[in-house]
């Protein structure tokens, strides 16, 4: 609270004397800028896609201290803490909050936290991923704060002004934002990619803080409950952040047939996709859906296999480096974002290629 | 109890949109407009509720131009009880519609308020959630399937909603009143039919502004520019899974 008057009194003190004394190329108005970043933490460790958050938080501005807020709780919490404390140079600050309230990642404890974090920091921005987390959670919080947060942000062109793609990505909007602080967002972790770090490169320890929640307040009546989750527990690459992902759409024509699919991704190392329509069929679970309302994802390879390309799916795989399609139909949309198409029938193509691809290294 | 749903006019699915050549925004005079695929769960998922017997009425609520009458009478043939128009003429972004939306549950007092999870020209994925934050009411977002709500002892009643999340399915009990915002999978929204398109011309659509509703909807979000996105290069046809692994190794050195 007092950094945050501190930095208002500094900025009126400087608006007052009018430029005849500071003229433009003498002095610069610098904003300061701070991030508080909602970190997603798994098994005592952060989330890939968190530190993508990070990575587009340094791109707001130079002078940024970026701080990463920890919601969980016992051990796997303070575990998460002391991993984000030294995964990556820019976090200078990690604030936990731990207590059974945070046990589930339910959006109102935690839209309400980073409320109480946001009055009691100043920050100047808030971001979190664009995860079902980040998703769920932001919005809420912003709307408590009384701002616009802007969501799904593909590239960051200054401290207020961000691209972001509407219409399935068929256009991309570029918004400013002129409203008070904090400024909110959730930005894709495909289009802020974190560089590979080597093993041997140290970073300094950031100080983890307890966040005193005694005047939290627990609401007389829990208003909602974690029941249960599925998931699918896989060997394979995480969709989101594969390098190779290997989709499956209706053509397919039944689970047990997808099972082609997954042997191929088996071999490539690759991440299994599928389309809506391959999802709505019971061929496979929802989360590997890939499109404008599931996963989107930016592979360097990305192979579809009877997949027509509407322009729902276009819109999670479009940024895929290389894109590989196989589609009996030669008329398929999909050929016409394809790098590479080969118009044949993937029951004959799968097979091929599972026997002639090299093992992969 | 009542349930609230909020749709929205929107560019139809299928139209293969072009941005405008001055930059200003997407091309939508003489294009195909429908509800968005989203709201049209939404409403659905309310009609069953109501048809289950567990709730009175059905209300549509939509914000905008005066086209948007066009929208809740296909709400209102749907099945929808009755309309609200809150009529603008400026842009009413996420923020905005959510005050508008608390304004107009503080009036008509809902137990549930179902939103599409996203609507498809924005891809905001937001008013939901704020309007949530708002009411101070628990959300249950990204539903894919939501069980009947259930009296339980001391009247208080929940619903048990299943959400797709990037991991799988999580399950939450949400006390009522609440918000859920839909997910494709939820339903198969109905067609209207013919003697329902008729019923729901004598079927009321109230209207109000949002200074009535005593709602500022000045806005701290302005749009700079609309552009298309970078084209990919044009891609070729191999001939066979041949040529492909070897384009794949020698040329992209991708596998």
């Amino acid at each position: 609270m007092a950094a945050q008057v501190l930095r208002r009194k500094t900025l009126a003190n400087l608006s007052a004397h009018s430029s005849s004394l500071f003229s433009k190329s003498s002095f610069s108005l610098q904003r300061f800028i701070s991030t508080l970043v909602l970190g997603e933490h798994e098994g005592g460790s952060i989330k890939a896609q968190s530190l993508s958050a990070v990575v587009a938080a340094k791109s707001l501005g130079e002078d940024n201290s970026i701080s990463m807020l920890l919601a969980g709780s016992g051990p796997s919490v303070q575990e998460a803490a002391r991993y984000a404390a030294s995964c990556h140079p820019s976090i200078s600050q990690v604030i936990v909050a731990d207590s059974d309230t945070f046990m589930y990642p339910l959006a109102e404890p935690c839209a309400k936290l980073v409320h109480l974090i946001q009055q009691k920091g100043g920050y100047s921005h808030i971001m979190a991923t664009s995860s079902s987390f980040g998703k769920n959670i932001l919005p809420r919080a912003a709307a408590l704060l009384d701002v616009s947060p802007i969501t799904d942000v593909i590239e960051i062109s200054g401290p207020q002004l961000f691209v972001r793609p509407i219409y399935a990505g068929n256009a991309f909007c570029t918004v400013r934002y002129t409203g008070a602080e904090p400024c909110m967002l959730t930005i894709r972790s495909t289009s802020f990619p974190v560089p590979v770090t080597s093993a041997n490169s140290k970073s300094d320890v950031a100080p983890i803080s307890q966040v005193d929640l005694s005047t939290f307040g627990e609401d007389k009546v829990c208003k909602s409950k974690y029941v249960n989750h599925t998931s699918q527990d896989s060997e394979r690459p995480d969709l989101s952040n594969a390098r190779i992902v290997v989709t499956g759409g209706r053509a397919l024509k039944s689970a047990e047939n997808f099972k082609m699919i997954e042997k191929l991704a088996e071999k490539l190392g690759a991440a299994v996709g599928a389309t809506r329509a391959a999802v709505d069929a019971g061929f496979v679970p929802n989360e590997l859906q890939v499109g404008q309302t599931g996963k989107i994802v930016a592979p360097e390879l990305y192979m579809a296999f009877g997949v027509s390309g509407a322009i729902q799916h276009l819109a999670g795989m479009r940024d895929s480096k290389v894109i590989v399609a196989v589609n009996k139909d030669a008329d398929a949309p999909i050929f016409q974002v394809a790098d590479y198409g080969l118009v044949g029938d993937l029951f004959e193509v799968i097979p091929e290629l599972l026997e002639k691809l090299p093992e992969k290294k | 109890m009542k349930i609230m749903v909020a749709i929205k006019r929107v560019v139809d699915y299928a139209v293969k949109i072009r941005v405008k050549p001055d930059k200003s925004g997407v091309e939508t005079s003489n294009v195909k407009m429908s509800m968005n695929p989203f709201c049209e769960i939404g409403l659905e998922e309310a009609l069953r509720i109501k048809e289950s017997g567990l709730a009175s009425e059905v209300i549509a609520v939509s914000m905008g131009p005066s086209q948007c009458v066009d929208t809740l009478r296909t709400g209102l043939a749907m099945g929808a009880d009755r309309a609200i128009h809150v009529e603008s003429s400026a842009i009413l972004y996420p923020l905005s519609v959510a005050k508008l939306l608390k304004a107009l549950v503080d009036v008509e007092k809902p137990g549930l308020l179902i939103l599409g999870k996203q609507a498809i020209d924005d891809d905001c994925n937001q008013t939901g959630q704020m309007v949530a934050g708002l009411l101070n009411w628990p959300q249950g977002t990204f539903a894919s399937k939501v069980y009947e709500p259930v009296v339980l002892d001391k009247q208080r009643e929940v619903a048990t909603v299943e959400r797709e999340v990037d991991g799988g399915l999580e399950t939450l009990c949400l006390d009522l009143p609440a918000v859920i915002t839909t997910d494709l999978r939820l339903n198969q929204p109905r067609y209207a039919t013919l003697p329902n398109i008729m019923k729901a011309k004598s079927k009321v659509i109230k209207k109000f502004t949002p200074q009535e509703l005593n709602v500022d909807i000045k806005s701290d979000l302005e749009v700079v520019q609309v552009t298309e996105p970078p084209k990919r290069k044009a891609g070729v046809i191999v001939s066979s899974v041949d040529d492909l692994i070897d384009k794949l190794k020698n040329e992209a050195h991708v596998i």
